[in-house]
């Protein structure tokens, strides 16, 4: 069940950051590459780190880990995304997809074929019995992490000026940009927002099951899962989403373990024929 | 001007199929079976071009049909002990047609990148499928199927296993291809065709002059669909194995891949898209550890840069306008 409440915040930071998509209209099929990244440069922090830091400081390698992939989502957009926006949407599909195998191929060039371990920041917090059961320590602290930065991800986009903006230039972009908002500027920083949401969910996840070479691509295609059974566009929906993906997963993997992926795809083809807006869209 | 455009096409069109022709003789076995591949992967790409080039939905989720007919190839022989060519290319179209049909009506009820990510997520439920019923499927080892019969037996299969299918084979999948292009040709430059161009261009005027939008995306659907399965079937024998990776969605977005490269604005692009883009792979998997960087590179550079691709700059090198 611990397992599963990991995987479920991991989901939800994935959401977190496609509703950042669903704001500037775009697809990123590199989004679950970003997502590795972050993972990477964690391992590879972590173990450079570990002999001399005590495992407590070495949770501030998350926020460093995270800038790091949002440093590379801010040089993305302006170069490679934005000459596109004019264009059909099919561009930004074609243009993303390039990204995820560049991304691939740079990742196992810096770091090498196999997979990298953040394991013992995972152990250093040892574990704790609640209820009877025993929970690994660093399973919870992920709870709480992920909690708190959903919350603070709402906060920042229904309750600060630059998510009043972001919402504007999402909603009309003519319009704001008359209004004298800087859409390029947003756009940037809504981007670097997104990449840093899939850098944390990565650095947070890798001590817990390690960087592997293709655990974006799987990723990618879970979070698409859970965007569309909660809706395109709409956070409150993405989290129920995320709840809803979790627990059927859960749920297949006790009962009929064959099926468990494809259970996830049917629910998300089925959610798109009845309810194209979403399981919890208000139309 | 299009009196004379017209006998220039056919020109090119004989030149390029006699040199198809004669290939097997000037070149090695390696750059025939390659040149196989390539024409297989043409007919997808074709097939995948009705739909994006003519009916302006880009599918994700086109190695469905290629893969599970790949698979139906490999059940034919495993669970009906037929080893006839003719027989994977009915399987694969039936298969490749009905899977279009069925997944087809649930996405075209949406356009753009919700057609993008249903088809996507429709294709990824076969492939886990094809992943999980291990005893079914093979698993990852995927499903073996061996050198086929072609035309029961008329054209010899026997002997070297390399050498048939440098020359049996590969006359058999030009002959494949060729009347495959000339039916997609004929399909889209039909009134059928015309019809998915008006909605491609303007849905609401096409419904307005009283095309049915949904049906016709539909039959388009299932036509791609179908044509994809074929090539997955002639794939099938040439590759020897039935895996899942040629339902995973990545295998999908080489299919897109291979369509830009070409140009989907014009008819032929996808195929010239798809020799050049199974060249271009087959060279980077050679040379380099890191293939798919060079591949993603040229992707970006093609989509910043070319976006009409390979046959479009062609076009507009040669003065000629964009479209026909």
């Amino acid at each position: 069940m611990a397992a599963a409440v990991v995987q479920l915040l991991n989901v939800l930071l994935n959401t977190a950051v496609l509703f950042l998509y669903g704001v500037m209209r775009i697809v990123n099929l590199a989004h679950g590459n970003l997502y590795m990244l972050g993972a990477f440069v964690m391992a590879w922090a972590v173990g450079v780190a570990a002999a001399s830091v005590p495992p407590a400081f070495l949770l501030l390698l998350l926020p460093v880990a995270a800038l790091a992939v949002a440093a590379v989502g801010a040089a993305i957009e302006p170069t490679l995304l934005r000459p596109l926006y004019t264009r059909a949407e099919e561009y930004q599909l074609l243009m993303t997809f390039g990204l995820l195998l560049i991304l691939e191929d740079a990742t196992r060039f810096v770091w090498g074929p196999t997979p990298l371990s953040a394991s013992t920041l995972w152990s250093a917090f040892g574990s704790s019995s609640i209820l009877g059961s025993v929970y690994p320590n660093y399973n919870l602290l992920v709870i709480a992490i992920g909690l708190v930065t959903a919350g603070l991800l709402w906060a920042f986009v229904y309750r600060t000026k630059f998510g009043v903006v972001l919402r504007a230039t999402a909603q009309d972009r003519r319009m704001a940009s008359a209004m004298g908002i800087s859409v390029r500027s947003v756009y940037v920083q809504a981007f670097a927002l997104g990449c840093l949401m899939a850098g944390l969910a990565g650095a947070i996840v890798v001590p817990i099951q390690g960087a592997v070479l293709g655990m974006g691509v799987d990723a990618l295609v879970i979070s698409f899962v859970v965007v569309v059974i909660g809706g395109l566009g709409s956070l409150e929906g993405a989290l129920v989403g995320a709840f809803i993906v979790a627990l059927v997963r859960t749920l297949a993997i006790t009962f009929f373990p064959e099926l468990e992926l494809a259970v996830l795809y049917m629910m998300a083809a089925i959610v798109l024929v009845t309810r194209p807006a979403g399981l919890f869209s208000r139309q | 001007m299009r009196a004379i455009a017209i006998p220039k096409a056919m020109i090119a069109l004989g030149l390029v199929g006699l040199a198809l022709l004669a290939f097997p003789y000037v070149a090695s076995s390696y750059q025939t079976i390659l040149l196989s591949y390539g024409l297989v992967m043409a007919i997808a790409a074709l097939a995948f071009n009705v739909l994006l080039g003519y009916t302006g939905l880009l599918s994700f989720g086109h190695s469905a049909y290629f893969g599970t007919a790949a698979y139906v190839a490999g059940f034919v022989v495993k669970y009906l002990h037929a080893t006839s060519m003719e027989a994977f290319l009915v399987g694969g179209l039936g298969s490749g047609g009905v899977i279009a049909a069925l997944f087809g009506f649930i996405c075209v009820r949406y356009t753009k990148i919700f057609f993008s990510i249903l088809t996507l997520a429709l294709s990824q439920v076969l492939w886990s499928l094809a992943l999980k019923f291990f005893w079914v499927t093979g698993g990852t080892d995927g499903i073996r199927v061996p050198t086929p019969s072609l035309l029961s037996g008329i054209i010899p299969s026997s002997g070297d296993k390399v050498a048939f299918l440098a020359h049996g084979y590969y006359y058999y999948v030009l002959v494949v291809f060729g009347l495959s292009l000339a039916v997609m040709w004929l399909i889209v430059h039909s009134p059928f065709g015309k019809s998915l161009e008006a909605i491609r261009d303007n849905e609401v005027r096409a419904e307005f002059i009283g095309i049915r939008v949904r049906r016709h995306r539909w039959i388009a659907f299932v036509i791609s669909g179908a044509f994809t399965g074929l090539a997955g079937a002639l794939w099938a024998p040439l590759n020897g194995l039935a895996t899942p990776e040629a339902l995973y969605w990545p295998f999908s977005g080489e299919i897109v891949f291979m369509t830009v490269l070409g140009g989907f604005r014009t008819f032929t692009g996808p195929a010239v898209g798809a020799v050049v883009f199974n060249y271009l792979k087959a060279y980077a998997v050679g040379r380099t550890e890191y293939w798919q960087l060079l591949l993603g590179v040229i992707l970006v550079i093609l989509v910043l840069v070319m976006p009409a691709g390979i046959m479009g700059a062609l076009a507009r090198f040669a003065g000629k306008p964009r479209r026909d």
